[in-house]
């Protein structure tokens, strides 16, 4: 990577890296159309295969909410917590993707860009 | 399917101001619009490819959040699979979480290679392409317009956590989230963002853990 970095400019390394990624949706998508037989998964890979999704995306959200420079947050003069808190509280209220995070930037932005939290 | 038109199309606008948002640039983000086509897995991209993880942690990242097209793909393949593997594979590429939802309603039976089956699949991933190609075009040129110490960024963090709520269907998931976010905050220091694998395979390995106890409880019952 560091070499690669070093002779590629940034915009190549992305481009590759996401040229990979569509690699990885036709992959998965494909996954059990490519062969003509019938596979069946067993039954424990099935229950694995169903809780990794939700683990990768909490994997990733986890540091982004809660993490400043490595750490967990020390301060709360953080727009990042009482976003996520509000995202939270309307979805307990009204489920669903758009209202929460609408719930949550009309916390996050005069929070983050008023006060600079 | 004209019923999922608005949330499509939000949902979209939200991945392509996350895209540009968080750094990747007009160009970059247009590719990824067109090539990855993959929300879920596109947002979860995001935060890796802005700290300059390597591409094989990024790839494994968005495998395991694609695994659930694994999944149905399964079976999409009752219904496609008398396709020649060509347009088998395309048509499956094309084929997102929101066309087999609509698929299973028009045929709840699960009946197999019923005549126009194929031609359904076919229509609603162009419907769904077209919907979510143009507002997610439209959320990078917008956004790309608002300067980027505004952190419209966090948005994608804010949508990743909706989608994570609502994969939060039963106990095993919930212990499963929760190990995966501590082990993905105490594993941060690993070098090439390994945390997110190692969060994945303890939550994974939980689950399995989980599902064995709870087999060997039947038994003794």
């Amino acid at each position: 990577m560091t070499v690669a970095a070093s002779l590629w400019p940034a915009w190549a390394t992305g481009a590759v890296t996401i040229l990979g990624l569509a690699a990885v949706t036709a992959v998965s998508r494909g996954f059990f159309l490519w062969s003509k037989r019938d596979l069946r998964l067993p039954d424990e890979l099935q229950r694995a295969l169903q809780v990794a999704p939700l683990a990768a995306i909490v994997a990733v959200l986890a540091p982004e909410i809660f993490m400043a420079h490595g750490a967990l947050i020390d301060t709360w003069r953080d727009a990042r917590l009482p976003a996520a808190l509000a995202a939270t509280v309307f979805y307990a209220w009204r489920p669903g993707v758009l209202g929460p995070l609408l719930a949550g930037l009309a916390v996050y932005m005069p929070l983050h860009v008023g006060l600079g939290w | 399917m004209l019923a999922f038109g608005p949330g499509l199309a939000a949902w979209g606008l939200v991945t392509g101001v996350a895209m540009t948002q968080s750094g990747l640039g007009v160009g970059l983000s247009i590719l990824m619009s067109l090539t990855v086509y993959a929300g879920s897995a596109q947002l979860a991209s995001l935060p890796l490819l802005a700290s300059g993880a390597p591409m094989w942690v990024i790839w494994a990242s968005a495998f395991c959040v694609n695994l659930r097209f694994v999944i149905f793909s399964s079976q999409w393949r009752v219904h496609l699979g008398h396709l020649p593997r060509r347009r088998r594979l395309v048509l499956g590429y094309l084929l997102a979480d929101l066309n087999l939802v609509v698929f299973q309603k028009a045929w709840p039976d699960r009946a197999a290679h019923q005549t126009g089956q194929a031609r359904y699949a076919a229509g609603g991933a162009a419907a769904v392409w077209s919907v979510w190609q143009v507002s997610s075009l439209a959320g990078i040129l917008l956004s790309s317009l608002v300067p980027l110490s505004w952190g419209l960024g966090f948005a994608g963090t804010l949508s990743m956590l909706g989608i994570a709520y609502s994969l939060l269907n039963d106990r095993v998931a919930w212990v499963a989230a929760l190990v995966s976010a501590a082990a993905a905050v105490a594993a941060f220091a690993l070098p090439l963002k390994l945390n997110i694998l190692v969060a994945i395979a303890a939550a994974v390995a939980a689950s399995l853990v989980m599902a064995k106890a709870g087999q060997a409880a039947e038994r003794s019952a």
